[in-house]
């Protein structure tokens, strides 16, 4: 198990008890992203759909990197990494 | 024999000069020509491809113009006089092989040798832009095609109102503002564009005003429409720069696909609450593809899950700094500066006081980007933001 960072936006804070981060141990993005739905399940509703697939509408990176362009949920995670969930938003 | 005779003589004896015809042999074999004269001088004509640069800041930037104090340098003023007590100065700072060409400009006119005539500001505008002019990024050149440069902004509100204000102040110009609203009182805390006075005006219109009071060399398109699918394409055709500063996701989905469908870069910002996120999608640049809007969110939120428009709230500054970013990266664009946000999505959290960019990349699968196949129209999005 990894020591992980996850960093939660403005836009979906009031279904994570209003917290900005916070720290869990996972292996991968995925297993980050379960624990997550543990604790927070009207969050996890808006990351990911029944299937447990990432949203088209939302991103997850860890650093730099799009789980995308990586091996997505299976993304393997490293001690300190920083996991950042970044949604559409619209305003201007 | 007067002072300035005896100086003048003086130089002749240590400064080496040359002919025009000489002059132009050697910068033709690297070495660098520079006009010092002044710019109501200059702007009438200078020697093709020479460097311009006024004598009174010669010493101060010859470095952008000549890195290499080894290297051969060569002065041209009106009547090669200048040019002999300027070529003092710069041996004086450090260059080693400074010539003066004789004659000046009114020989080598007179020798029927190449001219061009330079880029030219007016008095007002050299003094509006002087700082600018006192970039070597920018410079002249820069700021002449500032000017020459035409950017259209969807969105007169929050990010528009600060990318208009400096787009206009930068002297871009021709600024294209697309909205169809009216100023409301509650605008005012983030859209600086506007005054109390304006409320109830289209926003168009009183930016238009505003715009035209800060500089007047800007050409102001008002536009007061709703952007669709029937005006997208002729609203968006003659400009080299697309800003999205729109409040709604249909709309911004919507300027995504006129963009990688005529190429044009688009300059993308979004704020909610507290985060902004900015980039540039820009599928046909140059050099490299990189990725557009639907690569990083292939299909917008359905309504029940979008945060609200209106009642979501947002800090008033935060639209500035992001709309300020999409300015900076416009202006990139236009003078050809730096790296820009491509491939990057860049993240501010106002609340951490950070910046975080993460890379993106072009989905292979993009059904607008991609190149595979035909472009699948314009797309229906519910407007849940109205």
């Amino acid at each position: 198990m990894k020591n992980v960072t996850i960093r939660i936006p403005a836009a979906l804070r009031e279904f994570a008890g209003g917290m900005a981060e916070l720290e869990l141990q996972a292996v991968t993005a995925g297993t980050a992203l379960e624990k997550l739905a543990e604790r927070f399940p009207l969050l996890s509703q808006r990351i990911v759909d029944q299937d447990g697939a990432v949203r088209a509408y939302v991103n997850i990176f860890v650093g730099e990197t799009n789980i995308r362009d990586s091996s997505g949920l299976e993304t393997r995670l490293a001690d300190g990494d920083i996991v950042t969930i970044i949604p559409a938003v619209a305003g201007g | 024999m007067s002072l300035k005779d005896a100086t003048l003589a003086r130089l002749r004896k240590k400064i080496a000069e040359v002919s025009p015809a000489e002059a132009k042999a050697l910068q033709e074999n690297g070495s660098v020509l520079i006009d010092i004269r002044t710019p109501e001088e200059t702007s009438l004509g200078i020697p093709a491809g020479a460097a311009l640069l006024n004598r009174d800041r010669l010493e101060l930037n010859i470095e952008d113009h000549a890195p290499d104090p080894g290297a051969t340098v060569l002065l041209l003023c009106n009547s090669g006089v200048r040019s002999l007590l300027a070529a003092d100065n710069l041996l004086a700072v450090g260059y080693s092989d400074v010539r003066s060409v004789a004659g000046g400009f009114v020989r080598w006119k007179s020798e029927r040798l190449p001219l061009e005539v330079p880029v030219s500001l007016g008095a007002n505008q050299r003094q509006r832009y002087s700082r600018h002019l006192l970039l070597p990024e920018v410079g002249l050149e820069g700021q002449h095609t500032l000017l020459q440069s035409r950017v259209l902004l969807v969105g007169a509100g929050g990010l528009g109102s600060p990318a208009a204000l400096y787009l206009a102040a930068a002297g871009v110009g021709t600024l294209t503002l697309v909205d169809h609203d009216v100023v409301d009182r509650s605008n005012l805390q983030r859209q600086v564009l506007y005054s109390d006075t304006n409320t109830g005006l289209p926003k168009t219109e009183a930016a238009r005003t505003r715009l035209k009071a800060l500089n007047p060399d800007v050409k102001i398109n008002a536009v007061d429409q709703k952007l669709d699918r029937t005006n997208v394409e002729e609203l968006f055709a003659d400009h080299q720069v697309i800003i999205d500063g729109t409040d709604n996701f249909p709309t911004r989905y919507l300027i995504n696909d006129a963009c990688v469908r005529l190429g044009l870069p688009n300059v993308y910002g979004s704020v909610f609450r507290f985060e902004g996120q900015t980039s540039v999608f820009w599928p046909a640049q140059p050099d490299e593809p990189t990725p557009c809007y639907r690569c990083l969110y292939p299909q917008p939120p359905p309504p029940e899950l979008a945060p609200g428009c209106g009642e979501a709230g947002v800090l008033g500054v935060l639209p500035g700094v992001i709309g300020l970013l999409q300015a900076t990266e416009t202006l990139k664009l236009l003078l050809g500066l730096g790296d820009l946000l491509t491939s990057r999505l860049l993240h501010y959290d106002a609340l951490q006081a950070r910046f975080t960019t993460h890379r993106i990349q072009p989905d292979p699968n993009c059904e607008y980007c991609s190149g595979e196949g035909e472009f699948p129209g314009y797309s229906d999005y519910q407007d849940f933001c109205s």
